[in-house]
């Protein structure tokens, strides 16, 4: 007994001094070193870039997704020719706004002068009110919702914004699918969930071409069963089942109105994509499933083959549209690093102005959009590229 | 010994402990204080503190209740929800009323207090009945209630005044609250709070703790503190001297939830942006952790473990991918270590002064 | 045949609960435990029994089989290293500890299977048509409904028939006394887990059948429902245990149904504190009298 509880303090002991020693460790690293290191000899600029979102938890799966596409893209940089280089930090959030601005001060505290991050909408509006006051470069591969680049000049996104896929699925099903029936399941605690809900409503009801016949939500407590809201479509004649949620829940919702043999034509969001990647996913389930989505596992784009494939041996998933978007957002930061000549040795706020001034005359072409460019709001602009699901693979409509 | 060194032995032990908690809280505050405006601090450490101060007002008022008053609570993060996304509500709307920012939070504060207050009187009048489980499980209920609902919330500003919608259906959105032109959303929904002005600070955290240590060691110093730690003990023997058992514990469950509402206004108005998950299930189990470590009815012990939970899986960040994990097993070992007979003789030894304090905690 | 179909759907989802809540209310019951690391341990079922399907290509029944063993062994492992040395401490160190398993649990899943969501094969997949196919019930839902009566059967019988059900009934009355009539309280305490991690394993295939996605935090959700079933039902007694979750299910479907989706969860809630009201102890709880 005694030994037992000797050996357990010890342990309890080391962690913490192991804790106590790699804090000290961090100080001295707080000066960029790496950057003013490189950049003496040759050309090449060194910069720190910092990435965070939710690598523990419930939204682990969209985080660790972010912040890998990120080290992958810092990773294929540097081993290129580029005159910029990368310092890659990486940190936890839990996708909570209290845990994101601490990721943020701890990256800042270890000289961070970029940000490609956070990954979910709430923590990103948080940490861009910080960014804002501080003048740092807040580029968020994932978070849509409008509130966040909302008066900040220094924040932009990759993806789409959430009214922005609420519009375009209502343009799509208006023109392609006049006169559908068309019912709406989504999560009624996520934000980007409702936000995209409330436009393609408000947007369904302007255009009249098709008819709401049902909406029904569900929250991340009763995410176990959809049967009620999938009967519920049913029995209201839905031929259009709209599904502006992430790709997990969705493939629930596919399997069990299988079980339940209801066959509507099932449209989705950017969220959905990944479905098809999804481990010992039986993809006869999504077949004729239509999608607006940026970016395609599976497609035949050479860039994307390449990035699927790295991506899959070195963290042993398949990359979804969340990493897509973080390993552009590296390279867009890259694109403007170049552009606005910033060098190493620049602070976080000087770099934030000169990258602030370029991002708006920039262009560049991705996984998730050829030729992106922003506005002065932070937007990107780039085509939603609606797909239908057949035989397993996205085909372009 | 000096003669203010004699006269601090010579007052009863309790008062001498409750003294020395006022003082380590004055001291921290002084040295953290000194040392931010020294810039001696780094960003992360700057950041923690005025969360810091929450969670300790947090687990202070909880001790309160699962402490003190002996029932074990598992949503106090409702209590919490209240108090913030009230305290949210009351200082967006007197953005231009009252400019001056310390001004605005006390209103803040004091409005969440009130209605977490009003809250807590409403749950605990009908559940306080209920005990051991039963009632944890209806404080769960509780908890996960207040996050459905404030989801459903609908709050704006204008000219008019405050808008207020419950979205029951979930079809409603910000526009149906006809807001003008000038008009602000304050919450909406599951996106929660945004663009909130955040005007938290060190101090008001600090203010918030010496409050909550001020109400809660005086209320358990008085008269009402030793009732309600008399039906603690034994229910059945207190009420047979003629305490009134419903009233006491009515007072500590609404003392407990009033100052659980202020932490939630402060904390609510540190961040710029806040959705009601965040005060689920979780928070209110790890507010728990921080009472049954720092040691049930022992309330510096609730200010230490707060300020050292939080801190630790921050400063775990470079266990990198393995930082829960590690957050886990301390955990497990701390628990275990705590409660290990040998660990207790072994600490009894090494400080003689502890040992008087298990015994009266026992 | 709308609320058939409704009611349908909450009895599946209310057997999935029930046989979580099953699991808990045992431990509870005997060790007068919470354990929360419950759901995480049904979660490991699930990813052991995937595993063993997907990467194996272990046939279903071996597949669940194997789950049962590794959770069971898991359940043991877990009770020696982070319980039994609590045995004697407050029940408040026992439930944080419980809490710090959980998040062990879950985090190790992370850093195993990574956080991506894997598509769970239902271990039987088909729908039985009913009244002309009017209405449509899945055979794992029939499955799980099946199962969850069964083992509360078999558990009840365990309990009031086996000697060691005798024995866990006993210290359940009373550590000390049973203690003194030479049962070996700690090897019962020990048994209660193991056959809790059993059940966890069997709910883990069923839940991921069901909701046909397994994710690390899984367990969780269903985890603190079941716990509120068995709560509903009087925690510590097995018909209880059945009813609460069934119960729970039902309710949520027929709220979904008729009264707000968005509302759904709050109203289970509500339902369950009133129902506590009325009678403190749950629907089938005793309630003991205390001496004085």
């Amino acid at each position: 007994m005694k030994k037992k509880f000797a050996a357990m303090f010890t342990a309890a002991a080391m962690v913490f001094t192991m804790a106590a020693c790699g804090q000290k460790a961090d100080t001295p690293n707080t000066p960029s070193t790496d950057g003013s290191g490189d950049q003496s000899g040759a050309e090449v600029q060194t910069f720190v870039l910092g990435s965070c979102g939710p690598l523990t938890g419930g939204y682990a799966i969209y985080g660790q997704a972010v912040v890998n596409g990120a080290e992958l893209a810092v990773e294929e940089i540097n081993a290129s020719d580029s005159t910029v280089k990368f310092t890659f930090l990486k940190q936890d959030d839990e996708g909570d706004g209290e845990k994101a601005i601490n990721a943020y001060n701890d990256m800042m505290d270890n000289g961070m002068q970029v940000l490609v991050g956070p990954t979910t909408t709430g923590a990103s509006i948080a940490v861009a009110a910080v960014t804002y006051a501080d003048r740092t470069f807040m580029l968020t591969p994932s978070a849509s919702s409008p509130d966040v680049t909302a008066d900040k000049d220094n924040v932009f996104q990759v993806c789409f914004t959430d009214p922005n896929q609420g519009t375009g699925a209502a343009d799509y099903i208006a023109e392609n699918m006049a006169g559908a029936k068309v019912a709406v399941i989504y999560r009624n605690d996520d934000a980007y969930s409702q936000g995209i809900r409330d436009t393609f409503v408000k947007e369904a009801e302007a255009k009249g071409a098709f008819e709401i016949v049902s909406e029904t939500t569900f929250t991340v407590a009763t995410a176990t069963d959809f049967s009620v809201q999938l009967t519920a479509a049913k029995n209201a004649g839905a031929d259009v089942v709209f599904l502006p949620i992430y790709y997990e829940p969705a493939s629930v919702i596919l399997s069990q109105a299988k079980a339940m043999s209801y066959a509507p034509t099932f449209f989705g969001v950017d969220g959905m994509d990944g479905i098809l990647t999804m481990k010992n996913f039986d993809t006869s389930l999504a077949e004729g499933v239509m999608l607006l989505t940026p970016f395609s596992a599976n497609s035949e784009d050479e860039a994307t083959k390449s990035f699927v494939k790295t991506y899959t041996e070195k963290f042993g998933v398949e990359p979804n549209q969340f990493a897509a978007d973080a390993y552009d957002a590296v390279y867009i930061v890259k694109a403007a690093l170049e552009k606005a000549g910033c060098t190493g040795d620049m602070t976080a706020p000087e770099i934030c102005d000169a990258l602030v001034g370029v991002m708006t005359s920039l262009s560049v072409d991705g996984l998730t959009g050829k030729a992106m460019t922003w506005n002065a709001e932070g937007e990107v602009s780039k085509a939603p590229l609606a797909a239908v699901i057949e035989n397993g693979q996205y085909v372009m409509k | 010994m000096t003669k203010a060194k004699k006269k601090f032995f010579s007052l009863k032990k309790t008062t001498r402990i409750d003294l020395a908690t006022y003082l380590g809280v004055i001291i921290a505050f002084v040295v953290m204080t000194v040392l931010k405006d020294g810039g001696a601090l780094n960003r992360k450490t700057l950041g923690l503190l005025v969360p810091i101060c929450c969670y300790m007002s947090m687990a202070v008022s909880l001790n309160l209740t699962v402490g003190i008053l002996g029932e074990l609570s598992l949503g106090h993060a409702g209590f919490m929800s209240v108090g913030a996304f009230s305290g949210v509500i009351v200082s967006q709307s007197l953005l231009t009323a009252v400019p001056s920012a310390p001004v605005r939070l006390a209103i803040a504060m004091i409005v969440g207090a009130s209605f977490a207050a009003l809250v807590g009187l409403l749950v605990g009048t009908p559940v306080l009945r209920l005990q051991g489980d039963y009632l944890a499980i209806v404080t769960l209920a509780f908890g996960e209630i207040i996050a459905d609902l404030v989801n459903c919330l609908i709050v704006g500003y204008d000219a008019s005044g405050l808008h207020i919608l419950f979205n029951l259906s979930g079809k409603k959105t910000i526009d149906d609250l006809g807001l003008d032109a000038a008009g602000y959303a304050i919450i909406k929904g599951a996106q929660g709070a945004t663009g909130t002005k955040t005007i938290a600070s060190f101090t008001a955290g600090f203010v918030l703790v010496m409050l909550t240590l001020v109400i809660v060691l005086n209320l358990t110093r008085s008269r009402a503190g030793r009732a309600i730690m008399a039906i603690r003990d034994n229910h059945i023997a207190a009420q047979s001297i003629g305490l009134n058992l419903t009233k006491y514990k009515l007072m500590a469950f609404v003392t407990s939830a009033a100052l659980a509402g202020a932490a939630g206004a402060l904390y609510g108005l540190n961040y710029s942006s806040l959705q009601s998950v965040k005060f689920n299930f979780n928070t209110s189990i790890l507010v728990l952790v921080f009472v049954v470590l720092g040691g049930l009815g022992n309330i510096w012990g609730s200010l230490l473990s707060a300020a050292a939970l939080t801190i630790l899986p921050e400063a775990l960040r470079q266990f990198a991918d393995y930082r829960m994990l590690v957050y886990a097993v301390v955990l497990i070992l701390v628990m275990l270590a705590t409660n290990d007979p040998q660990f207790k003789t072994f600490f009894a030894k090494l400080l003689p002064h502890r040992h008087s304090a298990e015994e009266k905690e026992g | 045949m709308e609320f058939l179909s409704y009611l349908i759907s909450g009895i599946s989802l209310g057997s999935v609960y029930a046989i979580i809540a099953l699991g808990y209310t045992m431990v509870y019951g005997i060790a007068k435990m919470l354990n929360f690391a419950h759901g995480d341990v049904i979660m490991v079922g699930g990813y052991i029994s995937f595993c063993a399907m997907f990467y194996l290509h272990l046939p279903n029944v071996v597949a669940v089989l194997l789950a049962v063993v590794v959770c069971t062994l898991l359940g043991i492992f877990i009770e020696r290293l982070a319980y039994k040395p609590l045995r004697n401490a407050p029940s408040l160190a026992v439930l944080i500890t419980a809490i710090g398993v959980s998040y062990f649990l879950q985090n190790s899943a992370l850093l195993i299977w990574k956080a991506a969501a894997r598509s769970y094969t239902p271990v039987v997949t088909g729908t039985a048509s009913l009244l002309d196919g009017r209405l449509s019930v899945s055979y794992i839902s029939l499955l799980t409904i099946v199962a969850c009566v069964v083992i509360m059967l078999s558990l009840t019988l365990f309990v009031s028939k086996s000697k060691m059900g005798k024995a866990m009934r006993a210290c359940s009355e009373d550590k000390a006394a049973a203690q003194l009539m030479g049962i070996n309280v700690n090897a019962t305490i020990s048994a209660t887990f193991a056959i809790g991690s059993a059940l966890a394993a069997i709910a883990g295939v069923l839940l991921c059948s069901f909701n046909t996605s397994l994710m690390p935090t899984t367990g969780s959700m269903p985890g603190i429902k079941a716990f509120t079933a068995a709560v509903f039902g009087g925690i510590g007694s097995i018909p209880g245990a059945f009813l609460g979750g069934l119960l729970l299910g039902i309710i949520e479907a027929l709220a979904k149904a008729y009264v707000s989706t968005t509302l759904a969860n709050a109203i289970v809630f509500a339902v369950l504190i009133v129902v506590l009201l009325v009678k403190p102890a749950g629907l089938l709880g005793r309630s003991v009298p205390e001496k004085v």
